[in-house]
C-alpha cells in the first residue's frame, strides 16, 4: 500500500511528466487551446501510456534480455507502440463510438508523442525508477502502476495549462509574446508550482 | 547544387524555419538539455547526424516506399540511426550518454527530424537533403547551445564547466527556468526577425527571400504564423503545425 501513495504522490505531483520531465511538451503546447481537448488528449494519452507498460516491460524484460537483444529496444517499442495505437483506435471505434468521437482522433498523434516512448523507456531503466519513484524492485505491477500515473500527471498539466490559455488569449499582448511565448512562460509559473511538491520527497 | 540553392536551404535552416526558434519542434530535448551549454550541443550534434543520415537514406528511397507506409518506413529508419548513434555514445561519451538519459532515445520521436523527413527529404535530390538536415541540425544545435549557455551562466555561473563566478540563480538551473528562458528567447527572435524581414521588404529585398519553389508556398511571414496558429487550433500538436505551415499536407496520420 506504501508503495501504491508513493507511486501516485511521486509520478503524479513531484516528477510530473510535463512540467519536471519534459516529456510530452509537443501536446502539451499544441493541443491545450480548449479545455474539453486538452482533457480528451489526456485520457487517450493515459490509456495508451499504461498498456505500453504492460507491454513493453514484459517484452523487455522477458524476452529481449533474455535473448541478448537489448539494443533494439528503440526498435521494438516503437513498433508495439505503432501498432498498439492502432488497435486501440479500432477497438474504440468499434465498441464505444460516442468515446470514439471524444477522443478518437487524438490516437493517431499519439504514436509520435515523447510521453508514450518516454514511459516504456523509464520503466525498463532500474537507475531512472529508482531517482523518480525511490523504488529499488520493480516489477510489472509498478511499471502499469507507474504508466497509468504518469499518465494522470500529464492529464493533470495539460487541463491545468488548457485553462490558463483560454484566459491568456483574451489578454492584450505585444505581438512578439503572442503564441508559444506566452504559453511558455505560463508553464513556467506552472513548474514553480509543482517544484513546491518536491518537499514532500 | 546552385550556389543560390544553396544559401536557400542554409538560410532557411538557420533562421527563416529555425527548428527551435521558429517552428517550436522538438521542445522535449531541447527543455530538458540546456541546462548546460555542453549538455546542448551533444545533443545537437546527435540529432544533426541523425537528420543528415535519415534525410538521406529517405531521399534515396523516396521512391521505393510507398506513399502509404511511408511514416512508419520513416520511424525504422530513424530508430535505426537513433540506435547507432546511442551505442557508439554509450561507449565513446559515457558523460554525455549519462546526461542525456531517455532523451537519447526519444530522439525516434523528436519532431524535427520526422518533419523534414516528411516535409523535405521525400521530395528533394540527396544531396539537396543532406544539406537541408546539416543546416536544420545545426539551426537547432545552435538555438540549443544559446539556451544552454544562458542557463548555465545565470543558473550555476559557469560556461562549458568552466566556473565564472559564485554568483548563481537557482531558479535559471530549474524546469521552470527552462520554460521561461525558452519563452523569452521565441519572443526575442520573433521581434528581431519582424524587424529585420521589415527592413529587408522596404528595401525591395523580399522577392529575393520570399522566393521558395521547394517548400512551395511563398507567402508573407504573417501568412506562415497565421496558417501555423491555425493549425494548433486545429487541434493538431506542433509537429503537425509545423508540416502544415512548411507545406500544406495535414493528413499525415
Amino acid at each position: 500500500m506504501g508503495t501504491f501513495f508513493t507511486i501516485i504522490v511521486m509520478a503524479v505531483l513531484v516528477n510530473n511528466f510535463v512540467v519536471v520531465q519534459f516529456l510530452g511538451i509537443c501536446p502539451f503546447l499544441g493541443v491545450s487551446k480548449k479545455t474539453s481537448s486538452a482533457l480528451g488528449m489526456g485520457v487517450a494519452v493515459t490509456l495508451v501510456m499504461t498498456i505500453t507498460c504492460l507491454i513493453t516491460y514484459p517484452l523487455y524484460e522477458y524476452i529481449l534480455v533474455p535473448l541478448g537483444l537489448e539494443y533494439l529496444e528503440i526498435i521494438v517499442f516503437i513498433f508495439v507502440i505503432a501498432a498498439l495505437v492502432q488497435m486501440i483506435e479500432r477497438a474504440i471505434r468499434k465498441f464505444s463510438p460516442p468515446l470514439y468521437r471524444a477522443m478518437g482522433i487524438y490516437l493517431p498523434l499519439i504514436t509520435t508523442n515523447c510521453a508514450v516512448l518516454g514511459v516504456a523507456e523509464l520503466v525498463i531503466d532500474k537507475a531512472q525508477m529508482m531517482s523518480l519513484l525511490g523504488i529499488t524492485s520493480m516489477n510489472v505491477g509498478v511499471a502499469v502502476l507507474y504508466g497509468l500515473f504518469a499518465g494522470v500527471g500529464f492529464t493533470v498539466s495539460i487541463v491545468i495549462m488548457s485553462g490558463l490559455r483560454e484566459k491568456i488569449d483574451r489578454l492584450k499582448l505585444p505581438k512578439a509574446l503572442k503564441g508559444f511565448p506566452i504559453t511558455m512562460i505560463a508553464a513556467c509559473f506552472m513548474a514553480m508550482g509543482f517544484y513546491v511538491f518536491n518537499m514532500i520527497g | 547544387m546552385t550556389g543560390q540553392r544553396f544559401k536557400q536551404i542554409s538560410f532557411d535552416g538557420l533562421l527563416r524555419n529555425n527548428p527551435t526558434f521558429r517552428l517550436v519542434l522538438g521542445t522535449c530535448p531541447t527543455l530538458a538539455l540546456s541546462t548546460a551549454a555542453f549538455n546542448g550541443i551533444g545533443m545537437g550534434l546527435a540529432v544533426t547526424f541523425i537528420l543528415i543520415c535519415s534525410n538521406v537514406l529517405i531521399s534515396l528511397l523516396r521512391k521505393a516506399i510507398p506513399n502509404a507506409v511511408r511514416i512508419p518506413a520513416f520511424v525504422i529508419i530513424i530508430a535505426t540511426f537513433v540506435t547507432i548513434v546511442r551505442m557508439v555514445l554509450d561507449k565513446f561519451i559515457p558523460s554525455l550518454y549519462e546526461s542525456m538519459g531517455v532523451y537519447l532515445p526519444l530522439i525516434v520521436v523528436n519532431c524535427i527530424i520526422l518533419g523534414r523527413a516528411e516535409s523535405f527529404a521525400s521530395k528533394n535530390k540527396v544531396l539537396d537533403s543532406a544539406m537541408d538536415g546539416l543546416f536544420t541540425g545545426l539551426g537547432f544545435t545552435c538555438a540549443l547551445t544559446l539556451l544552454g549557455i544562458i542557463r548555465e551562466v545565470l543558473g550555476s555561473g559557469a560556461i562549458f564547466g568552466y566556473q565564472l563566478w559564485d554568483f548563481r540563480i537557482g531558479f535559471f538551473s530549474s524546469s521552470a527556468g527552462a520554460f521561461f528562458v525558452y519563452g523569452v528567447c521565441i519572443a526575442l527572435f520573433n521581434h528581431i526577425y519582424s524587424k529585420a524581414e521589415n527592413k529587408l521588404r522596404s528595401k525591395n529585398f523580399a522577392a529575393r527571400i520570399m522566393q521558395k519553389p521547394d517548400i512551395g508556398d511563398p507567402q508573407s511571414e504573417l501568412a506562415e504564423q497565421a496558417e501555423a496558429e491555425d493549425a494548433v487550433s486545429a487541434q493538431t500538436p506542433a509537429e503537425d503545425a509545423a508540416n502544415a505551415a512548411v507545406h500544406d499536407n495535414g493528413g499525415k496520420a
